[in-house]
Parts: structure tokens; C-alpha cells; sequence
């Protein structure tokens, strides 16, 4: 599979050419690996009841692409084809608990708020997706640039989405209180307004999701399939 | 090279070397890290125990840094005891060294063997109760302790703990809107007989005695935090009534 193309001599180019530069921006935009190639879309539902969850858990994703993709870029060539699906998962699985018990033991308190999204983010398709279909075939250093784009771009998501349902689910930014105390009824709620209970259900992801799809496709046409 | 990568042999060997790397790497590192992080765990039960029994704006102060500090300001861990299921007390079992988390996801362990720590604490004079409840919630355990104020039947405080519930959702049982939903609630009636709690949707848990409001979206975790709180809490209250007696 990449034998070939290791074997082909590449001229020597800068480390951030208009080539390398692309993988980081392609996932943000036309190529989002959430809005574009519907990956991670389960996480994405979990997670964005809250902006905060959704910075930690890009972080966390931004991580274990970035990383993940260096390793299993350095072994693509060591890696045996039959089984290389397992070897991705272990490595992903390892990085995830590398960082999961270094946390615990010096920084607890981020270690607690993480805890539910260890696991969630082994299971991140954007994750495997990129090992399978980039790392696999590319050097080390774009690896690590295509794992910050993607993950750069599914935490973006996560935020955008996390943004409305926090606002309009529990009338917060980050915690901050944007439309007065729902408790005490002051502010926005003085005058009958009330927080969208719908927002903080999953469904509404999906929702929010698909209007910035629908957004984006109809900004740019190239991105609608044919068949 | 010589080595056939696609031979059943590489394949094997690739596998069993790379899962030995990994598992010497991960146990390592957890073995390195297996101290700090049980002090850490120490420092967490401390910090739960002080922010039930400390009003809100003190029990923020409290920190990772300062909580032995704290801890033993406010609490003698001479007084704390061991209660059994039926609410007597049990001799010759540290009260801070009983996990309670543990005892409860042990299914060897009858319900019947399970030990209740109580913890005694002084703040302003006034004696409070400090016990530790433990339950499950949809994903996993879920935890807390409530503070009893010196009428060993009015509830002053309560810190709730969780290891994975959905975050935003039952998650949210751990903030103050929910712990303080809690406060001014009694376990048992003027004679010592232990009284249920409800976790409801209908709003009126601020109104009604006995009544919580529970989480939106967290329902499951909400009625986790009702049984827990009905079951351990009635083993108190069998204690109080002894010493009420």
C-alpha cells in the first residue's frame, strides 16, 4: 500500500508549504471532518450541553489525533496490513490512557471533569478515520499537521454547536450568565421569557448539526453529492 | 529487507511485541503514579466531607492545598464511628479508612455486612453530622455526603460526587443549584422514624417537605441520588434515634 509512494524520492519542501498549511486548514473548513464526512457525530451529540465540555473534549481529540497520527505514521511502514485496524485502536486507546492517569495524578481536578470523555473519545470515528486514511500513507510531519486540523475542526464544531445549546438551553456562556438568573427570575426572565429544555436534549444536536450542514453546502455547492 | 511482512509469523510477532510494549508502558506508568493519585483520593474524600458540612461561600475556599489543613480544624476523627445496617455502632473499624464505594460495588459483600461511617464535626460551637451515602446513577457510581445539624434531623449541607454521568445533564448534580435543593430537608420525623425523600418533575420539591426537584434531562441520575439518600439515610436515622433515646 505506501511502499510505493515512500520509495518515490520527494524534493525536500518547508515545513509549513502551501501543501502542509492546506491540511490544516482543509478540515476547517470544506473538508470539517464533522460537518463534511459526518464523523464523531456521537460525541458531538454527548458533549455539547455545555461549552466548557466541549473546549476540554477538543483538547483532548486535538491530543490524540495529533499524536496518534505521529505514531502510527513513524510504524506505517512496520505496521502489518491485516491487522492494522487493532494496531490503530491499541495506540489510540494507549495515548488516551497515557494522558488519562498522567492527569489523575497531577492535575485531579481536570482528570474528574474528563472522566466520562476517555471514553468517548477512544471511540471518536475522526480518530481512527484519520490513522486509516492519512497516517497510514503519509510522513510523520504532515501526519501531525492533519491530526491538528481535524482536530482543530471538530473541537470548532463542538463550540459552535455547545454555544447555542448553552445559550439557549440554560441561558449561559461558559457559566456566565447571559440572560439573568433563571432561579431568581431577574433579567430576561422578568418579562416571560423562558430557557428551550428541548436544547439540552441530544435531538437538538442533531438539529443544530444539520442547519450548519445545510449552511454550508448551500455556501458551497461543491460540497453537495450528486447521487 | 527479508522479512515478509504479510507471513502469519510478522504478523504475530508485530502483535505480541507491540502489546507487550504497550502493557509495559501502561503499567508502569500506573504503578509510578498509583501513590499520588491515592493521595489524591484521600484529599477528595476530605474536601467532600468539608464541603457538606461548610455553608457554600467557606466551602469554596476549599482546596486541594488547604483541605488536610481544614479538615482537621473542623473535624475529630476520634468522634467518628462506624455504623452498621441497622444503625448501631460497630467497634474496631477506622471510619475514615472504609471505602464505602467499594463496599457497595462488591456483590460478595451482603447489604446486610456493609459498614456507614459517621463523621463528627464542631463549627461555631455546634456539633454536625457529616455522613457519606453512596448509590448508582445511570453510568456509574454516584456519591455524596450530607451534613445533619445538631437536632440530628435537619439536613445543614450536602456535596454530591459522580464518576461518569452525562455532563450538562446528571452531571449537574454536583453544582449548588441542586446540593442546595437539599438543605433545610429532614430525614426523619419529630420521634426519630426516618422519612422518605421524593425526586420530582413537577417544580414544587422548593414548596413541599420530603420533596426534591430533580434535573431536567437527568432523571435517572436524579432518582439515583433518591435512593441512595432513602437507603443510607434511614441507617442514621436509626442511629440518632438511639441516641435521642
Amino acid at each position: 500500500m505506501s511502499e510505493v509512494a515512500v520509495k518515490t524520492k520527494e524534493p525536500k519542501e518547508p515545513l509549513f508549504s502551501k501543501k502542509n498549511r492546506k491540511l490544516i486548514t482543509d478540515p476547517l473548513t470544506d473538508n470539517n471532518p464533522v460537518t463534511v464526512q459526518v464523523l464523531g457525530i456521537c460525541s458531538a451529540l454527548a458533549i455539547t450541553v455545555q461549552v466548557m465540555q466541549g473546549v476540554v473534549m477538543g483538547l483532548s481529540v486535538i491530543f490524540v489525533t495529533v499524536m496518534g497520527n505521529l505514531v502510527i505514521s513513524m510504524l506505517r511502514n512496520y505496521i502489518p496490513s491485516k491487522i492494522r485496524i487493532i494496531v490503530q485502536l491499541v495506540i489510540a486507546a494507549s495515548l488516551v490512557i497515557i494522558v488519562n492517569e498522567v492527569l489523575k495524578a497531577y492535575v485531579p481536578d481536570v482528570s474528574e471533569k474528563l472522566s466520562v470523555f476517555v471514553g468517548l473519545i477512544i471511540t471518536n470515528c475522526i480518530i481512527m478515520g484519520r490513522f486509516e486514511a492519512f497516517a497510514m500513507a503519509n510522513k510523520p510531519w504532515p501526519s501531525a499537521l492533519d491530526g491538528l486540523g481535524n482536530g482543530l475542526g471538530y473541537a470548532g464544531l463542538l463550540i459552535i454547536v455547545a454555544i447555542f445549546r448553552e445559550l439557549f438551553g440554560s441561558g449561559t456562556l461558559l457559566g456566565y450568565e447571559i440572560f439573568g438568573n433563571y432561579i431568581t427570575g431577574s433579567g430576561l426572565y422578568s418579562i416571560g421569557y423562558v430557557n428551550n429544555n428541548m436544547m439540552i436534549l441530544p435531538p437538538m444536536a442533531l438539529i443544530i448539526v444539520g442547519i450548519i450542514i445545510w449552511i454550508q453546502r448551500s455556501r458551497n455547492k461543491d460540497l453537495i453529492e450528486t447521487h | 529487507m527479508a522479512l515478509n511482512k504479510e507471513s502469519n509469523g510478522y504478523t504475530f510477532g508485530f502483535a505480541i511485541t507491540l502489546v507487550v510494549v504497550v502493557g509495559t508502558i501502561l503499567a508502569l506508568l500506573s504503578m509510578g503514579l498509583k501513590d499520588k493519585q491515592e493521595q489524591n483520593d484521600v484529599v477528595k474524600k476530605k474536601m467532600d466531607i468539608l464541603k457538606a458540612m461548610l455553608p457554600k461561600a467557606e466551602g469554596d475556599n476549599i482546596s486541594r492545598k488547604n483541605a488536610d489543613a481544614q479538615f482537621d480544624k473542623y473535624i475529630n476523627l476520634e468522634d467518628a464511628l462506624v455504623l452498621n445496617y441497622e444503625g448501631k455502632v460497630v467497634e474496631g473499624v477506622d471510619p475514615f479508612e472504609v471505602d464505602i464505594r467499594k463496599e457497595y460495588k462488591d456483590k460478595t459483600l451482603a447489604e446486610t455486612k456493609r459498614n456507614y461511617p459517621l463523621f463528627v464535626g464542631k463549627r461555631n460551637g455546634k456539633t454536625v453530622y457529616i455522613a457519606p451515602i453512596v448509590g448508582k446513577g445511570l453510568w456509574g457510581p454516584i456519591w455524596g455526603n450530607f451534613s445533619i445539624g445538631e437536632d440530628m434531623r435537619t439536613i445543614t449541607g450536602a456535596s454530591f460526587g459522580h464518576k461518569g454521568e452525562t455532563p450538562g445533564l446528571g452531571a449537574e448534580i454536583t453544582q449548588a443549584f441542586f446540593v442546595d435543593r437539599w438543605i433545610n430537608e429532614t430525614i426523619s420525623d419529630e420521634n426519630g422514624v426516618a422519612t422518605k425523600f421524593e425526586i420530582v418533575k413537577d417544580g414544587s420539591g422548593a414548596s413541599k417537605p420530603q420533596k426534591v426537584d430533580g434535573i431536567t434531562g437527568g432523571t435517572i441520575t436524579s432518582k439515583g441520588v433518591e435512593e441512595m439518600t432513602n437507603r443510607c439515610m434511614e441507617v442514621y436515622a436509626a442511629y440518632f434515634k438511639t441516641l435521642k433515646n
